[in-house]
């Protein structure tokens, strides 16, 4: 692998510079719709790198978390607490989000070791356990000594600032106006390449190589000399650091975080996301979380135009349409297409075939 | 004295809910060692029929105790017809595929049930209706009222029901040989499909009764209460050894009462201003017998999970279950 581009035929590199092209100038062709499209997409591109870090836990080395969006709530307040006036701390951005990285990874490694024996379900149920665990703590430890401020969570978060350019207000580069949503759009895309890039790199690692191994057969792998231990631990470090990055973004562009953001239902969604897109692909677990996070906001730029037109009046919320439609995308996938929409080759073969 | 009794009565009520509702948990897993997922929808929605129900004849001049039989007759039924699809649609089709499979339709078909009772129900919780007069009794201090002591009669009365089915009927045979080996239960003549079907439609059946236990116990019934409920009972079943019927019924009460004695105890025992040396570093914030509560009794739902992580990682069996070897 010293130059991946070689490698691709003439085809895929007219594909490829096609997707650079469209993503390139996506912002200013959604902007001209309106903004809330291009705050969309900066959802669903953080929505993407969450995946992708849960792709790494779930889908190369098979562990089930049921509780990853603990860690995105970690990096989330450790920007909040870190960049605003509730500590009155006020650090920039390239100094937090590594710190959210750390923390998120600690608190990866601090859910990884005492469930290092346990497998499948049991695996499912603690990290839940887990989740809910960090969710109650962050409503609740606003007493006796204010850390989260509750419920009501932290607000007037700072935006990002490189040098001049502050990420709140627009400013104007070779004669286009860049607004805040379409600075962080670009940051967001910069983030999303360098991780890719690293899941890639990952995946046909010596590492990522020991993950699939676990995630065939623990113990043929640990009979190989991997040390199964320090694997595991490292899956869920490095999964949850991806998601404490992608939690400081989150405060960033949204201003405010509060323990509502981080209930199980998000855990549930990113690894729908994981599951429908393809777990283990990279292509296929962006691909699901792309067509997971803009869904909902075409629904409800369809759903109650067409109940309107249909039934005279809303019958189902496009919130409770959205989580009807997940559920049964999951168990349809599970029954139709097991390895999802988009699979990996060697996951394809695994969750086809039979258990013996 | 009498706030450890309290305590004790309140954690044996929602403790013996917590074990009717793992002993559904467990049955499923016995079975076929797969979690059931959904089961804590099934007991919300047995709850909330009931409620429906009760509400509905609350206006009329029939008995209240009637009234509940009625609302927890029409529950059972329902969860049952639940249950029972639960398992066709879920899990039989997918019995043969790798475990993450049909754990990850569970969760599909628990956000179904759950959004589906939000469209019947909508969001707002359902008031249980003031029908039943609610007598309080003194023991030793502590109040027990009479609507705790039927649920936990209830309770042992089911509890003993379905161990006297497991252990002392035909179809219970059935069930603990396919529990031991399905193939072999097979060649013995017995037909294992009919088997786990019936474990899923009596847990839900035992589920539906619990629901409304929980929901009269605490007055209102929602559409979300089911996940919390059923990942204490899933604690439960863990607890005592999932798979096994007396270590669920052991594993929910000794939960209930954890619960119940830990968020009773947690704010005193955190309150610095209690702590002897504590006050002098801790200076003015103690004065005038003010309190500096660490952890108070909102942290409640922190022991359930506390719980099973300890007990998964210092005895993955739980404690009445026998050492079974992991299957990858």
């Amino acid at each position: 692998m010293m130059n991946p581009l070689k490698t691709l035929s003439r085809r895929e590199k007219l594909g490829l510079l096609l997707i650079a092209g469209t993503l390139l100038v996506l912002p200013f062709m959604l902007a001209t719709v309106g903004t809330a499209w291009v705050r969309i997409t900066n959802f669903a591109v953080l929505f993407v790198l969450l995946s992708l870090g849960l792709n790494i836990v779930v889908g190369f080395a098979g562990l089930l978390d049921l509780g990853y969006i603990a860690f995105f709530a970690v990096g989330a307040y450790v920007y909040g607490l870190l960049a605003s006036p509730h500590f009155g701390i006020h650090l920039p951005f390239w100094v937090i989000l590594p710190i959210g990285a750390a923390v998120a990874g600690l608190a990866g490694a601090i859910l990884g070791a005492p469930t290092l024996r346990l497998r499948g379900d049991y695996l499912a149920i603690v990290t839940l356990g887990f989740g809910e665990i960090v969710r109650i703590f962050m409503n609740n430890l606003s007493n006796p000594i204010n850390l989260t401020n509750g419920p009501k969570g932290i607000n007037r978060i700072d935006h990002f600032q490189i040098g001049n350019v502050n990420f709140a207000g627009t400013d104007t580069f070779f004669g286009l106006n860049f607004s805040g949503p379409i600075k962080y759009y670009y940051f967001l895309l910069v983030v999303l390449m360098a991780v890719i890039i690293i899941n890639r790199r990952l995946k046909h690692s010596r590492i990522g190589r020991a993950w699939v191994a676990i995630r065939e057969d623990e113990v043929a792998a640990k009979a190989a000399g991997i040390n199964t231990r320090n694997i595991k631990l490292l899956a869920f470090s490095m999964g949850a650091t991806f998601g404490g990055v992608a939690g400081g973004m989150f405060a960033a562009i949204q201003g405010f975080v509060s323990p509502e953001s981080f209930i199980l239902n998000e855990s549930i969604m990113v690894l729908a996301m994981v599951v429908l897109g393809g777990m283990g692909n990279i292509w296929g677990v962006i691909a699901g979380a792309v067509l997971l996070s803009f869904m909902p906001e075409v629904l409800r730029y369809t759903v109650e135009p067409v109940q309107h037109a249909l039934f005279g009046k809303m019958l189902i919320d496009p919130e409770v349409l959205r989580m009807l439609i997940f559920g049964f995308a999951l168990v349809l996938t599970m029954r139709f297409r097991p390895a999802g929409l988009w699979p990996e080759a060697l996951h394809r073969r695994e969750m086809t075939e039979n258990r013996t | 004295m009498d706030i450890l009794l309290q305590q004790i009565i309140n954690g044996l009520t929602t403790g013996s809910v917590y074990a009717v509702v793992a002993l559904g948990y467990t049955m499923v897993y016995g079975v076929i060692q797969l979690i059931n997922f959904a089961h804590g929808e099934v007991v919300m929605i047995g709850a909330m029929v009931a409620f429906t129900i009760i509400t509905a004849l609350a206006g009329t001049a029939m008995p209240p105790t009637f009234i509940v039989l009625a609302g927890v007759l029409a529950a059972i039924p329902v969860c049952m017809g639940i249950g029972y699809s639960l398992e066709r649609i879920a899990y039989r089709p997918l019995r043969h595929a790798p475990r993450l499979a049909p754990l990850i339709t569970a969760i599909g078909m628990s956000i179904i049930l759950q959004h589906i009772a939000l469209l019947i129900w909508g969001r707002n919780p359902l008031a249980f209706p003031q029908i039943i007069d609610n007598p309080s009794f003194n023991i030793g201090g502590a109040a027990i009222s009479g609507v705790q002591i039927a649920i936990i009669m209830l309770s042992l009365l089911m509890m003993g029901g379905l161990s006297w089915f497991v252990y002392r009927t035909r179809f219970g045979i059935a069930i603990r040989a396919t529990a031991e080996n399905v193939h072999v239960a097979g060649l013995m003549g017995i037909n294992a499909d009919r088997v786990i079907a019936a474990t899923f439609v009596i847990g839900a059946g035992l589920g539906a009764v619990a629901g409304v236990m929980f929901g009269t116990y605490y007055g209102i019934a929602h559409y979300t209460m089911g996940f919390t409920l059923g990942l204490k009972a899933f604690s439960a079943a863990v607890l005592g050894g999932i798979g096994n019927l007396p270590g669920a019924m052991v594993g929910g009460i000794l939960l209930g009462l954890v619960e119940a004695l830990g968020s009773g105890y947690i704010g005193d025992l955190t309150n610095l201003c209690h702590w002897p040396g504590a006050t002098s570093w801790m200076g003015e914030r103690c004065a005038n017998g003010a309190d500096f509560v660490v952890f108070g009794s909102n942290y409640q739902d922190v022991f359930a999970f506390l719980m099973l992580i300890l007990v998964l990682v210092f005895r993955p069996s739980g404690l009445l279950g026998e050492r079974v070897s992991e299957r990858a």
